[in-house]
């Protein structure tokens, strides 16, 4: 359906925030009709783009951007959403904006309501105008006819389906009247399968008018089988523009988490030189979880099982959403749980941090200032408060033990320590944890599980957020560690560049499940489709590890 | 130049204000015929009165459990521990010694529920703090006038039962702090060592409690509850303790308070006994997740050293009587202040 002029236009896009580039010259035409398939990994630059498009404040208070977006054959530059929706884009978002306690229609009609007239509202202004309920009614009928499913316009939001939450939103969209460009953020990520399809059908309706349509997701089988064509995002520059027709899931995938030769080499060289190290890494079990739910919001586990071994580093990757922060969390206690955890052939209570910590395990949260660190107090307390907690350390007993006298002076000689040995740029153990940079705040948080001189690590995200310099100091020290002490590390990172420069076994979390588990040394499409969710008709990947 | 910025930084400028207008206070006094030496004893007996008032603020803050507006929960454990001892017929130190021994079996009882419930409430604390104040303060107020006290020096005249409003200590505990050890200079000089003395120890004691391993406990989670939880610490466990403490100290507070006053205040006399202390301690410098023993001696001598002083001076000057007008001002004033420093910490 390409017609002649393309509705929206996007010429060499590109953004950098705090001098972090994360969009370069991205070009991309999208046709009357069309529906353009927009993939790319966690922080590839999907959403960057798509706030750029909307005018979201936060680009302009950040420097604006490079590029021109011309829309409808205007050169178009939104300064906040209103605009964009005025010049006929809408936005289905992937958290739902609707009000629960109202209906269907106040929902779609919100804020654009048919009034009433009355002597009043000529006296009082239009804000003392009534609504016309029949004529709202009727404006939200067509909208959802347009949608080609039935929905019921005086249902509350709080008493549908999750399917029906989701053609509200795009109904709300498609009601104004000129619309011409819709843009979903992974609209089928909450909706079951046959929910998925109804709407796939219905964005062909919609195209079929002439709406174009922008359609995020992860979910690679849809982006195949509904786009016109796919536009593959992978650092925050466009890396492919397809037809979707004849390409295949696989195709994608490895487009997306694909890396340039020379990263490949290096990655393959760290990992050539690792296996001679953990040569004999059939070493026993020591860490195994079974049936593992966690409840943790955005990020839940539905059925995990996994046997670590002794001494290995072991790296759980996937996209964002897909649960494999749960884990971890789960584990240490820090969301609710359930299933069996085993560590060293002994049971390890869950929901209760402190039992965790007492079988000798520690966590490094992917939450640095919310859960890692203390940022009122000095490093000195940041890093040996757990240890002192959970193992009595730095306390001198007075009064014949009665009680524990906080020793100010060792948890500052530990402190110091670490310091050193980490390379933590600050003026002395007394510093505040909150006037740290985020590289050094993470150091902190690593020297704080240190300190517990644990047999399992756990360690989230540990490069998050933090410079180039700080990264690689961080993974040089966890793999240091794991050399040293034999401590077991389990990595979960949504860097799969990270994980297989680091780890000796990668297990990819899908939908609350382990997806599979490759060798760091398996070729990157491999990971690229267990991420996306391994279709399970094509061939089986091959497994490494049973779990 | 900078380093006088820095100063006014670290101390803060409202305090050095503070500090500034009391010494023009100081300064004023023999100009306008009062008494300087009076003046500071006086400022020394009520720091005495009320310091352990102030201090009693101090487990909670750490605890994260903001300001303890419901302190007047702890003054009525304070308020029954007096009045039982009373009852009981036991005078003088014995009497005084027996007063702060119930008040804390009290004092203890109510503080595990009031923690209970604000362990409920967390992120709210001090607004149902505050009505838990209030409301504890209306159910005594029926209390006092229904419980079985028989002695004759505290109930009514008329009718025989129920308990006065104003139980004179003259007889049982009056001044037995004051009065102990004191050191008189001149005729118009009074140190009152005794209740100085029980300050200090009481401060002592909350400064080894924050040195040992539950007290480093409790100021993690007044830090960041999620990092202690993270850290094996039972939150819940840490916020009880310190509202028991908080509530215990209060109680301990206002039995010192009375042997001073001379008086047992009861039903609504402990309304407004939380804001004063809120206030000392806010001046003192103590934020709202934060306080010191700095912060409770400095806020002490300040809030009492003004409290004293200015109603003195400005009656002398103006010849109007103003001092409660200027008490309700500079207390309301400094909590305000501080709760909208709160927002700028906070960040």
């Amino acid at each position: 359906m390409d017609s002649a002029e393309p509705i929206l236009s996007l010429k060499g896009i590109g953004k950098s925030f705090y001098g972090n580039r994360v969009l370069a010259d991205v070009s991309f035409d999208v046709g009357a009709g069309e529906i353009i398939g927009l993939v790319g990994e966690n922080g590839a630059g999907k959403s960057t783009l798509m706030k750029i498009l909307f005018g979201m404040p936060v680009i302009s208070e950040t420097g604006g951007f490079e590029g021109s977006i011309f829309f409808n054959g205007k050169e178009a530059r939104f300064k906040t959403p209103f605009d964009a929706l005025d010049a006929g884009i809408g936005m289905v978002h992937q958290e739902f904006s609707l009000i629960p306690g109202f209906t269907t229609t106040e929902n779609i009609l919100l804020n654009r309501e048919s009034l009433n007239r009355s002597v009043l509202v000529d006296i009082f202004g239009p804000r003392i105008s009534t609504l016309d309920r029949a004529a709202m009614e009727s404006r939200a009928k067509s909208a959802i006819d347009k949608l080609g499913v039935t929905l019921d316009p005086n249902m509350l939001i709080k008493e549908m389906p999750v399917g029906h939450k989701q053609f509200t939103e795009i109904a709300r969209e498609l009601c104004r009247e000129n619309v011409k460009l819709i843009v979903l953020d992974e609209p089928t990520a909450v909706l079951t399968e046959s929910e998925a399809e109804v709407l796939l059908s219905t964005l062909r309706l919609l195209a079929s008018e002439g709406i174009a349509i922008i359609f995020i997701s992860h979910r690679l089988r849809e982006v195949v089988e509904l786009c016109d064509r796919v536009v593959v995002l992978r650092d925050g520059h466009k890396i492919e523009d397809f037809p979707a027709k004849g390409s295949s899931t696989k195709q994608i995938a490895s487009l997306m988490v694909g890396r340039s030769m020379e990263a490949q080499a290096k990655i393959d060289a760290a990992s050539a030189a690792r296996t001679i190290q953990n040569g004999s890494d059939a070493g026993e079990t020591v860490l195994s979880i079974e049936n593992l739910w966690v409840d943790m919001p955005g990020e839940t586990v539905r059925n995990v099982n996994l046997s670590i071994k002794k001494g290995e580093i072991f790296g759980i990757g996937g996209l964002a959403g897909q649960g494999k922060l749960g884990i971890p969390n789960g584990i240490m206690g820090l969301s609710p749980a359930g299933g069996s955890v085993v560590l060293n052939g002994m049971p390890v209570a869950l929901n209760a941090p402190r039992a965790a910590l007492e079988r000798n395990m520690a966590f490094v949260s992917e939450d640095r200032r919310g859960v890692g660190l203390l940022l009122d107090e000095g490093i000195d307390w940041n890093i040996a408060f757990t240890a002192m907690q959970v193992q009595n350390k730095f306390l001198k007993p007075i009064l014949g033990g009665l009680f524990l006298w906080r020793s100010d002076a060792a948890m500052s000689n530990l402190a110091e320590e670490y310091i050193k040995l980490l390379e933590i740029k600050c003026t002395g153990p007394g510093q505040r944890a909150g006037n740290l940079s985020g590289g050094n705040q993470q150091k902190v948080c690593l020297a704080k599980a240190f300190a517990l001189r644990p047999d399992v690590l756990f360690v989230s995200e540990p490069t998050r957020g933090i410079d180039i310099g700080a990264k690689h100091l961080v993974l040089d020290t966890l793999k240091k560690y794991n050399r040293e002490y034999g401590t077991t590390i389990v990595m979960v990172s949504s860097e799969l560049e990270e994980l297989r420069s680091v780890c000796d076994r990668i297990a990819i979390v899908y939908e609350g499940r382990i997806e599979g588990i490759l060798p760091h040394t398996a070729p990157i499409e491999d990971f690229g489709i267990l991420m996306a969710g391994a279709d399970r008709d094509e061939a089986p990947v091959a497994l490494v590890g049973g779990n | 130049m900078d380093s006088m910025k820095r100063f006014a930084a670290d101390f803060g400028l409202p305090r050095i204000i503070i500090t500034l207008y009391l010494f023009a206070l100081f300064l004023a006094a023999p100009f306008v015929g009062v008494n300087l030496p009076a003046s500071i004893s006086d400022t020394l007996i009520r720091i005495g009165m009320n310091g352990i008032m102030v201090l009693a603020l101090v487990p909670m803050i750490q605890s994260g459990c903001g300001l303890n507006f419901g302190l007047s929960l702890g003054v009525i454990a304070g308020l029954l521990g007096a009045t039982i001892s009373i009852e009981m017929g036991f005078v003088g130190a014995w009497g005084f010694v027996a007063a702060i021994l119930i008040s804390q079996a009290f004092g203890a009882v109510f503080g595990y529920g009031y923690g209970k419930l604000l362990n409920r409430v967390k992120g709210g604390e001090m607004m149902i703090a505050t009505y838990v104040g209030f409301s504890s303060v209306m159910i005594m107020s029926i209390a006092w006038l229904i419980l079985p006290f028989k002695d004759p020096t505290m109930i009514w005249g008329y009718g025989g039962t129920g308990l006065r409003t104003t139980i004179s200590v003259e007889g049982f505990w009056r001044h037995i702090l004051d009065d102990f050890l004191v050191i008189q200079i001149g005729e118009n000089f009074k140190f009152p060592t005794g209740a100085i003395l029980v300050f200090a120890v009481m401060s002592f004691l909350i400064w080894v409690f924050f040195h040992l391993k539950i007290g480093t406990a409790i100021t993690a989670v007044g830090s960041n509850p999620t990092y202690a939880r993270a850290s094996g610490i039972n939150i819940d466990r840490m916020r009880i303790v310190s509202v028991m403490m908080s509530t215990m100290l209060g109680a301990l507070g206002i039995i010192v308070f009375q042997q001073s006053f001379g008086f047992i205040q009861l039903y609504e006399g402990p309304l407004y006994m939380a804001f004063p202390a809120v206030a000392a301690i806010l001046i003192g410098g103590a934020g709202v997740n934060k306080a010191t023993l700095t912060n409770v001696f400095i806020g002490a001598a300040l809030y009492q050293g003004i409290l004293t002083m200015t109603p003195s001076i400005f009656n002398a000057v103006l010849k109007v009587d103003m001092s409660d007008v200027i008490r309700i001002i500079v207390s309301n004033g400094m909590i305000l202040y501080a709760l909208t420093r709160k927002t700028k910490v906070a960040k």
